[in-house]
């Protein structure tokens, strides 16, 4: 599904910023990628929806070749994966079905299978009810969940996440995390970059961590740990 | 409603003031180009009413007999620009001339002798009616022996032309001008969209929009407002058009196939404008 093979990610002026990581991620797995701010976790991600260049080595995701991908194959790639950030990045002037929505107009979707697929989904993220609010008019984890949607409303093989509750109480914290559980369930492989490490011990699901650049564990390889260690 | 039609049309819901400042443009720089277009048909109309009245005159040594100058005649139609040639006989002369030059109707009547020369009035096809083919065939009427004089109206033909490639090009190089201020206008503007909407534009590359769908709308809005632009300027020349006539001189307006190119052309500043611009822009969102 996600395999990354040596690989290398030099920024022009920032460095190397990830250095000889290699891993191997299933279909339907949860991973958490953990890592201090800076270790190279959004990199990662970033690899993998091809908005920034490998420098050396190999990603592949769901059949594509990242690094040898040709810009006008970067969307077809991205259908496949659905992206969920931090600071939600939903448009402000649109109610949240259409933001939902907006992820199937802009890849050509049948215009009459549009309406009961976001239905779908905002259903599926416990949202029907809002269907119409405004990003403004709805709590943080409500926008989440909403963006959470919008990722899934392609019926995407992998959902990103990066950092998904980075700005949310611990409330709604739980409940994202308890629907990207869900998510997973229902067959979808999920990676969440995170540095919350008591959503970490929660789950018994496989950890990735990477210190400056470089994956120092990965619980499928590695020993199991003592939980209480420092990732 | 198609996406990119319904973004194209939002543009103008979300900037009316910039979209107004775009078609404005346009629609000035097409109406200066429109008017010396109206110039340069008038004058070409005029040229071509002048022209049909160019004819080039041999008049004939008296005594030419008849029999030559009848094979003269055929002769002389024979050319490949030549439309008509006309004999005019000494006294046809004399009579077109007292029924012409009303004035001098007493001087004529009294005359003894027939002062006026026989002549072949010869008419140019529609195509060859310029200085260039007037002049040679006036030297190929020359070399006939009985000849003894070519006259025809190479000064007016000359200078006509030249005024209409004047108004021509005059309007080619303002025209010109204006359009590439009216392409800076209207990049400026897709500029400035493209960054006001630059969140939503990296949203839509995350979803996995195409670069070309993305700038789908952007080009479309480009070139509906150079449509505007083109129907204003057309209605611009239209109102300029009626007032010419009503206080100046009866004039002729473009024809339906002259103004859709207006309208074309405008489109096509504003496609080109977004295009150069969009491309751009877009890389840096």
């Amino acid at each position: 599904m996600i395999k990354f093979t040596n690989v290398f990610k030099a920024f022009p002026k920032g460095g190397l910023a990830l250095k000889d990581v290699s891993f191997h991620i299933a279909k339907g797995e949860f991973v958490f990628l953990t890592g201090h701010s800076g270790a190279g976790k959004s990199t990662v991600l970033k690899l993998v929806y091809a908005e920034e260049p490998v420098t050396s080595g190999e990603v592949r995701v769901s059949g594509f070749s990242v690094a040898e991908l040709r810009p006008r194959d970067v969307p077809m790639l991205r259908r496949r994966l659905g992206i969920v950030f931090q600071d939600f990045r939903l448009l402000e002037d649109r109610p949240a079905e259409e933001n939902v929505a907006f992820a199937l107009e802009v890849t050509g979707a049948r215009r009459s299978s549009i309406p009961a697929r976001v239905m779908r989904v905002l259903t599926q993220v416990g949202l029907a009810a809002k269907a119409q609010a405004y990003p403004r008019e709805l709590s943080g984890g409500e926008q989440q969940r909403v963006a959470i949607a919008r990722a899934l409303v392609n019926e995407p093989s992998v959902l990103l996440a990066d950092e998904p509750t980075g700005n949310l109480d611990e409330r709604a914290t739980r409940g994202v995390f308890q629907l990207l559980r869900d998510i997973n369930a229902s067959g979808t492989a999920v990676v969440m970059a995170t540095h919350d490490l008591d959503l970490v011990r929660q789950a018994p699901y496989r950890v990735i961590e990477l210190q400056e650049g470089a994956l120092v564990y990965d619980s499928a390889v590695d020993e199991p740990r003592d939980q209480t260690a420092t990732p | 409603m198609n996406l990119t039609i319904r973004e194209a049309l939002l543009a103008f819901r979300r900037a009316p003031l910039l979209s107004a400042l775009s078609v404005t443009t346009i629609a000035f720089s097409l109406f200066v180009v429109g008017l010396f277009g109206l110039v340069a048909v008038n004058l070409q109309n005029a040229l071509r009413s002048v022209a049909e009245r160019v004819e080039i005159v041999a008049y004939l040594l008296p005594g030419t007999p008849i029999e030559s100058i009848t094979l003269a005649e055929k002769d002389i139609e024979a050319f490949p620009e030549v439309h008509s040639a006309v004999y005019v006989s000494e006294d046809s002369a004399l009579a077109r001339a007292r029924a012409e030059l009303v004035e001098f109707r007493d001087v004529l009547q009294e005359l003894e002798r027939n002062p006026l020369p026989a002549s072949i009035e010869v008419k140019l096809k529609p195509q060859y009616r310029d200085a260039e083919h007037v002049r040679d065939v006036a030297e190929r009427l020359g070399g006939f022996g009985f000849v003894d004089d070519v006259r025809f109206g190479r000064d007016w033909v000359e200078k006509l032309d030249r005024l209409r490639q004047i108004a021509a090009a005059v309007g080619l190089v303002v025209g010109a001008a204006f359009a590439v201020v009216a392409i800076i206008i209207i990049g400026t503007t897709i500029r400035m969209a493209v960054l006001q909407r630059g969140r939503e534009i990296a949203i839509m590359r995350l979803v996995g929009a195409t670069n070309g769908f993305i700038r789908r709308p952007f080009l479309l809005q480009g070139a509906i407002k150079g449509m505007l632009g083109g129907l204003v300027a057309v209605g611009l020349s239209y109102g300029a058009y009626t007032l010419i006539n009503r206080w100046l001189i009866q004039a002729a307006f473009f024809s339906n196939l002259q103004a859709l190119a207006i309208v074309g052309f405008g489109a096509l500043i504003g496609l080109f404008g977004s295009a150069a611009s969009v491309g751009r822009h877009l890389r840096r969102v």
